[in-house]
């Protein structure tokens, strides 16, 4: 008997593709006896991916690691609405300590457990761009260069969120936030050459680098699955829109983590020992336009009068990206 | 064992009998020999189990030791002047959050301007954060606190800070008595945490604690401290018990019984003013020394017995609070029940400067004849000082202050003491 | 109290001068305190250390400013630092060298203090004859034990070899041992000489 490869297209979380799938290839969400690790019950926002991003990850983490984990977090959103006193909704052993200081005390934590021969305990850093590229930039290279057994979790929604929507050093250009205000020339948010935290974890060589979305939920899943098959110093950079810090709609979380992949924006890559192992790839590539209407924070840009030329580089950027990490198959086609 | 080595590296052995599980630390002058020599123990698993990380920065040496802590293992670190406020925020966190790690602070000075050399502002400036401050006078006591620092600190559920004068007894060779493996296993049992990272059974620990807690979650921390004054004598009896010493405790007394004058202090520069008090005894003064071991919780009842029958207390001190006169000293005249004019402050010593006999003897002269100022500072040059405000008065211009006086003191090289 | 300041550069071995002399006395039972005058740690600056010697528990904290006894370990010190501050009369001096006290210009000023008590040691040039490295310290150590009787070469030796790997040890015990052995010469010829 012959077979025809049927491809199914991710349209959406209410994929027809999930149910299809041999109960071995589903994902750990979809599982009834998946850990729940962020319980229900925190204080995130309405649609807020952070909240989703770090349910998909830690529950997979668990997975992975036999329930046999341990999470360190910076001060911000996740911590915040996570552990209003006197509740917490992890059901994992979890420490908040400071706002800069998750990658050194998860070296800790590691350091314990290897002291005491409990080899099997996994530890997971996590925290937001503000905790990881800026105050715990130092505290992070100093894990990468040692290569402690960490997983950092980074989940990227570009800003201070949780003080009320600043800038931090992964807010992209010409995004609007309050220490960035389009007024007079400024375009929001400056365009500078960035802090790319994936390119910096990779030139620090670790055994694996990772960046994924909300809107791929098995990509995600098994990054962190692969993450945890491996130890040593483990970085995973998770776009995770923020509906609130964004201006976009609830509903639209997805969606628009979606959209910054296929505008060729936030490329999905995989690293190990400082070399590119593997690239998700477009699928249907869109204007970036697409990706920034639905946003308030890109809203002066779409005024009268628009700003073409500041769309315009950004379009420039994204596809910077699609030649850089070959995120388009036609590319390659072409050549 | 008696031996004559280092004060650093009598610490490092003390510190290794206590079977720490996770070394943690930052170089910095004068703490450096310290973590040396542990470094040097754990390569050659003289010391084992222990894991020894090399971290980046005070600040990721605190956070290491918070996370070790957390997840049950004994953890300790050290460090000065700089860098502990440098890990100020991570200082008041494991404070905060209940963590009984031990840390050796190389009592050192604080910039701007620069400066490597003795005096107690690091620890001092840490005074409220909620850990445990003991002050060691010499290297034995150094030794000993770190041992009973340990026991302290994990029965209280508390970090604790031991100090030691930076170079004056880090890099002084002097006899110690090292306790055997045997001794410290007696007095030091295994970590028993209070609260502990554990997969099999799960806890959040570091919530947020808004107004409706925050208030007595603060109390709690001063309520334990109190407590501490409260059990700390009798964990000083076990020590004398199984080590054959008096060692640690709140607070030395020193011919204090008929003393009208009783010198307060803290540290190394106790051995000078004891040696200065025996000549003025001989000589017919009535003066005595109280020396404080336990800064923080302060040991109010033992202070206040202690300065009981004084008609003049001289506390001398190596730390100053910039715009008020002296912290040792504030903190005294709270426990002294006399009037507080009765109560001196010298500050003396900072930044390293030699504190004399000849000076000493003095400034306690001068006390006991109703000379001395409330506040002094001991050996201070005074012409120099007044010639930098002229010029500062004159010239808008002025430059650095320090180093306007470097220029107007000369070459220091040349100087002996 | 015995008090012994030793003055050097660094790099010459001077804080370890003063740590073996302390070990040196520790070893025959007495008390004994050594510390250098800090400073960061540079090769060349010169470098001040001390050590008191007691059968008593030590408790003084403050630099020998009134020394029993001088070593020094670099003659270019001698008119640029105020080596001698405080020397006591009956004090005494170790120096490094291989001239006589009128070349380094010092006649006059140690006219005062007595001869019998102050020596010379080519401490150097003993370093490099048995150890081929210029540090001159143990030899100096040696002179002191020499000239002013108060620690004995064994205990000096002693404190060597606790501190050295067994070759480097010998070879410092080795100019230890013919430092003393030219000190204690050259004691006997003044002797002799002012008994003449």
């Amino acid at each position: 008997m012959s077979y025809q490869p049927i491809r199914f297209y991710q349209t959406g979380t209410f994929t027809v593709g999930n149910r299809l799938l041999p109960d071995e290839q589903r994902s750990v969400q979809a599982n009834m006896r998946r850990t729940n690790s962020l319980n229900s019950g925190h204080r995130a926002c309405q649609g807020c991916g952070e909240a989703l991003g770090a349910r998909y990850a830690i529950d997979a983490a668990m997975e992975a690691t036999q329930r046999q984990l341990v999470a360190a977090n910076a001060t911000g959103c996740l911590e915040v609405f996570s552990t209003p006193y006197p509740e917490t909704s992890w059901q994992i052993p979890w420490i908040h300590s400071l706002f800069g200081n998750a990658a050194a005390v998860a070296a800790g934590i590691a350091a314990a457990m290897r002291v005491k021969g409990r080899h099997e305990v996994r530890v997971v850093a996590q925290g937001g761009d503000g905790g990881t590229a800026d105050i715990g930039f130092g505290c992070l290279s100093g894990m990468f260069e040692r290569n402690d057994d960490v997983l950092y979790i980074c989940y990227d929604n570009e800003g201070y969120m949780n003080t009320g929507v600043q800038r931090s050093s992964t807010t992209p250009p010409a995004a609007r936030t309050n220490t960035t205000m389009p007024l007079g020339h400024s375009p929001g948010n400056r365009f500078g050459q960035g802090k790319y935290l994936p390119a910096i974890a990779m030139a620090h060589e670790i055994p694996y680098v990772a960046t994924a979305t909300v809107a791929e939920l098995h990509d995600l899943e098994a990054k962190v699955r692969r993450a945890m098959g491996i130890h040593g110093a483990r970085y995973i950079h998770i776009l995770v829109p923020c509906p609130l810090g964004w201006g976009h709609d609830p509903a639209l979380t997805i969606k628009i983590a979606r959209l910054a992949k296929e505008t060729g924006l936030f490329p999905v890559l995989e690293a190990e020992g400082g070399k590119l192992t593997n690239v998700s790839k477009i699928k249907r590539k869109l204007p970036v336009e697409e990706y920034l209407r639905p946003q308030q924070r890109y809203a002066h840009l779409f005024k009268d009068p628009e700003r073409r030329d500041v769309i315009d580089r950004i379009q420039q950027m994204a596809d910077r990206n699609i030649l850089r990490y070959r995120l388009l198959d036609d590319v390659e086609r072409r050549a | 064992m008696l031996k004559q080595i280092e004060g650093s590296a009598a610490v490092a052995e003390a510190v290794a009998l206590c079977r720490p599980e996770v070394i943690c630390a930052y170089p910095i002058s004068p703490q450096t020999h310290i973590v040396e020599t542990l470094g040097r123990m754990v390569t050659a698993e003289k010391l084992t189990p222990c894991e020894f990380i090399n971290v980046e920065s005070e600040f990721s040496a605190m956070s290491v030791a918070i996370g070790a802590s957390a997840a049950g293992a004994r953890a300790y670190t050290a460090t000065a002047s700089q860098g502990l406020l440098f890990m100020a925020e991570a200082v008041y966190n494991a404070a905060g959050l209940g963590l009984p790690i031990v840390m050796t602070v190389a009592n050192r000075a604080i910039g701007a301007p620069i400066n490597i050399w003795n005096d107690h502002t690091d620890a001092l400036s840490q005074r409220d954060c909620g850990w445990i401050q003991l002050f060691a006078e010499d290297n034995q006591e150094a030794l000993d606190l770190h041992i009973q620092a340990f026991r302290l600190a994990e029965e209280l559920s508390l970090p604790v800070m031991v100090c030691m004068d930076g170079f004056i007894l880090t890099h002084a060779y002097e006899r110690v008595d090292m306790p055997t493996q045997e001794q410290v296993d007696a007095y030091l049992p295994p970590y028993d945490p209070r609260q502990v990272l554990d997969p099999a059974n799960p806890i959040s620990i570091g919530a947020m604690v808004g107004p409706e807690a925050f208030m007595e979650v603060r109390y709690l921390a001063h309520a334990k401290q109190r407590q501490a004054l409260e059990l700390m004598p009798s964990w000083t009896a076990d020590f004398k018990r199984i080590f054959g010493r008096e060692s640690g405790g709140l607070t030395h007394t020193y011919r204090i019984e008929d003393a009208d004058t009783v010198v307060v202090a803290l540290g190394s520069v106790l051995g000078t003013i004891k040696d200065t008090v025996d000549e003025m005894r001989e000589q017919g003064a009535r003066i005595g020394v109280l020396g404080i071991t336990c800064f923080r919780p302060w040991p109010t009842g033992a202070v206040r017995a202690a300065l009981a029958a004084a008609k003049r207390v001289v506390v001398l001190e190596k730390s100053l609070a910039v715009g008020l006169g002296g912290i040792v000293s504030n903190n005294v005249a709270a426990s002294y029940a006399g009037s507080p004019e009765l109560v001196h402050t010298v500050i003396a010593g900072l930044g390293g400067r030699a504190i004399t006999r000849r000076s000493l003897h003095k400034v306690f002269i001068e006390a006991i004849e109703g000379r001395l100022e409330p506040v002094t500072f001991l050996d201070l040059d005074h012409s120099m000082v007044e010639r930098v405000l002229t010029r500062e008065r004159e010239l808008r211009h002025s430059g650095p202050i320090a180093e306007n006086i470097l220029r107007e003191l000369g070459v220091v090289a040349a100087k002996v003491g | 109290m015995f008090q012994i300041r030793i003055h050097g550069r660094g790099g010459q071995g001077v804080v370890t001068a003063a740590e073996l002399l302390s070990v040196a006395a520790f070893r025959e039972g007495r008390h004994a305190q050594a510390f250098p005058s800090f400073g960061s740690e540079r090769t060349g600056a010169p470098v001040v250390a001390f050590c008191r010697i007691d059968d008593r528990p030590i408790r003084l904290r403050e630099p020998i400013m009134a020394p029993d006894a001088l070593i020094i370990q670099d003659p270019t010190l001698l008119h640029q630092v105020d080596v001698f501050s405080g020397l006591v009369p009956e004090g005494y001096v170790v120096i490094n060298t291989t001239r006589s006290f009128d070349e380094l210009g010092l006649s006059e000023f140690l006219a005062s203090f007595r001869r019998e008590r102050l020596c010379t040691v080519a401490a150097t040039e003993l370093a490099l004859k048995h150890i081929g490295r210029a540090v001159p310290n143990a030899a100096l150590l040696a002179g002191l034990a020499a000239i002013s009787g108060r620690i004995s070469l064994d205990s000096v030796i002693a404190a060597i070899r606790d501190k050295f790997p067994a070759k480097v040890a010998d070879a410092n015990a080795a100019a230890a041992t013919e430092a003393y052995n030219s000190v204690t010469q050259d004691m006997r010829r003044t002797a002799n000489a002012e008994a003449d």
